[in-house]
């Protein structure tokens, strides 16, 4: 049980006043940002980050992910009490979650989704702690091929598996790859795609791109919706609470598959959202009485929230363990691992002890605070709804501009955070999805790094990566996640040619 | 009453939170352009954009030489994929074309999105001039008086305090500096 051991020392390392208050100030702010529309997990931790630049990574990455774990959280609230859903991983919490406090009964349902949010992350921290160590001290052994073939992975499984038009995942990872690129090229020293601008040397800095493509985007994409809302203001009291944790083994069935199915997408790039209607459509299928769904159903509550909080959490797992983050959130948290002068990778859990075990224990003590905290403050929260968008909507452009200057105070990143938002725009409405973009951005370099090690090792044989059984397995995967649906949608249309 | 959101009441109950946005873009709004023909100008920015970088790695080396690939190598190809891609998308935008397209934004959904970008683009603007405080402060009230019809001294408070709190937060306690023009000296720092 050496990752028990770890782990207390994780805690010794969190249980100093200042990582307290940091923790509470991440949890709250997270919470903030959650709820508030216009504003979400990525982009609330994406502009929060320039917070963290002085600090040591330790207390920098536990304030970090619990921004994360409260907009995880607060996402919740409107859902039920709105109908309103603050994340994209919150709209199958509103199916049941909204019938249930048009009935009186939103105090049970916000009980219901932030214990399942809980138990979610218990499972996922759960797997982080025995898990991760595990694979990245097998990960270790990887040499350059190997870890070109895990990204390569990464990137098909996102073009082969994704539910959007296939050509345009292909564009969003290309241009991302592409604009990852610009600058001075690491390997051989060279200028790339500059084309003469002193401005392009740095190159497009991720963080930057992130800020414009979901928080000036987000905010151009609310201001489009009808911002109206009426919903219930809920306080709740111990006795539900309580009355509700009593019920919870009744649940255990689905609270387990949800954590599960959560774990799953969350390692493999499916991701919160997909997660959450994948548990709750699961719940309702292995119902009795399935029908009784989406009229405020306590299981239809349960089952989405514990599935997304265990994606969400359980993302963090091939960030720490292989430097692969497993959603954009986790990708943003990566950028920042860089931005502290830490190397991503599986070397981590082995030079820098105290920074991953500190954010392990940071996953437990996070949500057990967060617990307490969404608990006991639900009306506070709720009641942020009613201050007006037009105040709302330029605190967050300024939020923007500061994350965005912060990061390398060049003037020049506040044009392009600006050009980001258009093009996230433009881009979610023609529906090219972003978390592909995002991931090539910030792992473009390392990939293409990996890829030319290998190259130069082998001598340019391509074989490299089919030189072992371990390398040649996952390319061999690899290739066929890409090529998959183009082979399935060939037989498809075959046959239904044949058919008339 | 044509405020943009600050009216909101709590009505029959205290606890019912009600926010009323009266200037909500209207749901017959006629449309300005459909998706199809903003997905055919996206692939046609997006192929030239892949052309030209395309070009520029191929200027620069796309092959392999003695030590391995040449630092084009790596880009050039992903602009080719870029390149496939967006053609491949223009072709079936194309295609659809005749087809019913959604609505890519309607009229009164734009005035909406401008209402927010122009200030933005005009806050970015300012921040070059007159550092980013002083631009905030401008942005935050003009936009909560004039877009959120909101009284003048809620706009001027809400925009100084929150502008006061972000330079405390940033340049004074995390100790990061922000760019602030003319005020550069009045501060000392």
């Amino acid at each position: 049980m050496e990752a028990f051991g770890l782990l207390l020392h994780g805690f010794a390392v969190l249980l100093t006043w200042k990582t307290l208050v940091l923790m509470m100030v991440g949890l709250v702010l997270g919470i903030f940002v959650g709820v508030l529309p216009g504003l979400g997990g990525p982009n609330g931790v994406a502009i929060l980050l320039p917070l963290t630049f002085t600090m040591d990574p330790t207390s920098a990455i536990v304030m970090l992910s619990c921004i994360y774990w409260g907009a995880l959280f607060g996402g919740a609230i409107t859902s039920i009490l709105f109908n309103i859903p603050g994340e994209a991983w919150s709209v199958a919490t509103t199916f049941d979650g909204y019938p249930m406090a048009q009935q009186g009964r939103a105090a049970e349902a916000l009980t219901a989704a932030f214990t399942s949010s809980f138990i979610g992350s218990l499972v996922a921290v759960l797997l982080i702690t025995f898990l991760a160590p595990m694979i990245s001290s097998f990960a270790l052994k990887f040499g350059p091929p190997e870890f070109f073939a895990v990204y390569l992975l990464t990137f098909c499984s996102f073009v082969g598996l994704g539910r959007e038009a296939k050509h345009k995942t292909v564009i969003s990872m290309s241009l991302g790859l592409l604009l990852a690129g610009i600058g001075m090229d690491t390997v051989s020293g060279n200028l790339r795609m500059t084309f003469g601008s002193p401005e392009l040397l740095r190159g497009i800095n991720f963080l930057v791109a992130v800020i414009g493509l979901f928080g000036i985007s987000e905010i151009l994409l609310t201001m489009e919706e009808r911002l109206a809302l009426r919903g219930h203001a809920a306080s709740i009291s111990l006795r539900v609470v309580l009355g509700v944790w009593k019920d919870l083994p009744k649940y255990w069935a689905t609270l387990l598959r949800s954590s599960f199915i959560g774990c799953w997408l969350g390692i493999t790039p499916g991701g919160a959202i997909a997660a959450s209607f994948m548990g709750y459509n699961l719940a309702k299928r292995f119902a009795k009485d399935p029908e009784s769904f989406g009229k405020g159903r306590i299981e239809g509550v349960f089952a989405p929230e514990t599935a997304a909080h265990a994606s969400g959490t359980s993302a963090l797992l091939p960030m720490l363990a292989l430097g692969i983050p497993g959603s954009g959130t986790a990708a943003i948290l990566l950028g920042g691992l860089m931005v502290w002068g830490l190397n991503p990778g599986p070397l981590l859990f082995v030079e820098h002890k105290d920074f991953v075990w500190g954010l392990i224990a940071s996953m437990y003590l996070g949500n057990v605070v967060g617990l307490v905290l969404v608990l006991t403050t639900v009306p506070i929260f709720a009641s942020i709804l009613r201050v007006p968008f037009a105040a709302v909507a330029p605190m967050i452009v300024v939020s923007c501009a500061i994350g965005a200057y912060a990061i390398q105070n060049a003037m020049f990143d506040i044009w392009l955070m600006l050009g980001f938002g258009i093009v996230g725009y433009v881009f979610k409405k023609i529906g090219i999805p972003l978390a592909p973009f995002t991931l090539a951005l910030v792992l473009g370099n390392r990939a293409e790094d990996a890829f030319r090690l290998s190259m130069i090792g082998s001598g340019g044989d391509l074989k490299v990566f089919w030189s072992n059984g371990l390398v040649g397995s996952i390319t061999t995967l690899a290739i066929m996640l890409l090529f998959w649906p183009m082979i399935d949608g060939l037989l498809t249309r075959l046959g239904r040619r044949q058919r008339s | 009453m044509n405020a943009l959101w600050p009216k909101q009441s709590m009505s029959q109950t205290e606890l019912e939170i009600v926010v009323d946005d009266p200037t909500a873009p209207e749901d017959d709004s006629p449309s300005v352009v459909s998706s199809g023909t903003i997905e055919i100008v996206v692939c046609l920015l997006l192929l030239a954009l892949a052309v030209t970088l395309g070009y520029d790695n191929w200027r620069t080396g796309a092959s392999w030489d003695s030590t391995g690939p040449e630092p084009g190598y790596f880009p050039f190809y992903l602009s080719v994929i870029l390149g496939g891609g967006s053609l491949y998308g223009l072709i079936v935008a194309l295609l659809a074309r005749h087809a019913a397209s959604g609505t890519f934004v309607t009229r009164a959904q734009a005035r909406r999105v401008m209402a927010v970008f122009v200030p933005t683009l005009l806050f970015c603007l300012v921040m070059q001039f007159l550092g980013l405080y002083v631009a905030s402060f401008l942005l935050i009230s003009g936009f909560m008086r004039f877009v959120g019809k909101i009284a003048l001294w809620k706009s001027l408070l809400t925009a100084l305090v929150f502008t006061a709190i972000m330079f405390v937060t940033f340049d004074v306690a995390f100790d990061v500096i922000m760019p602030k023009g003319p005020l550069e000296a009045a501060f000392g720092r």
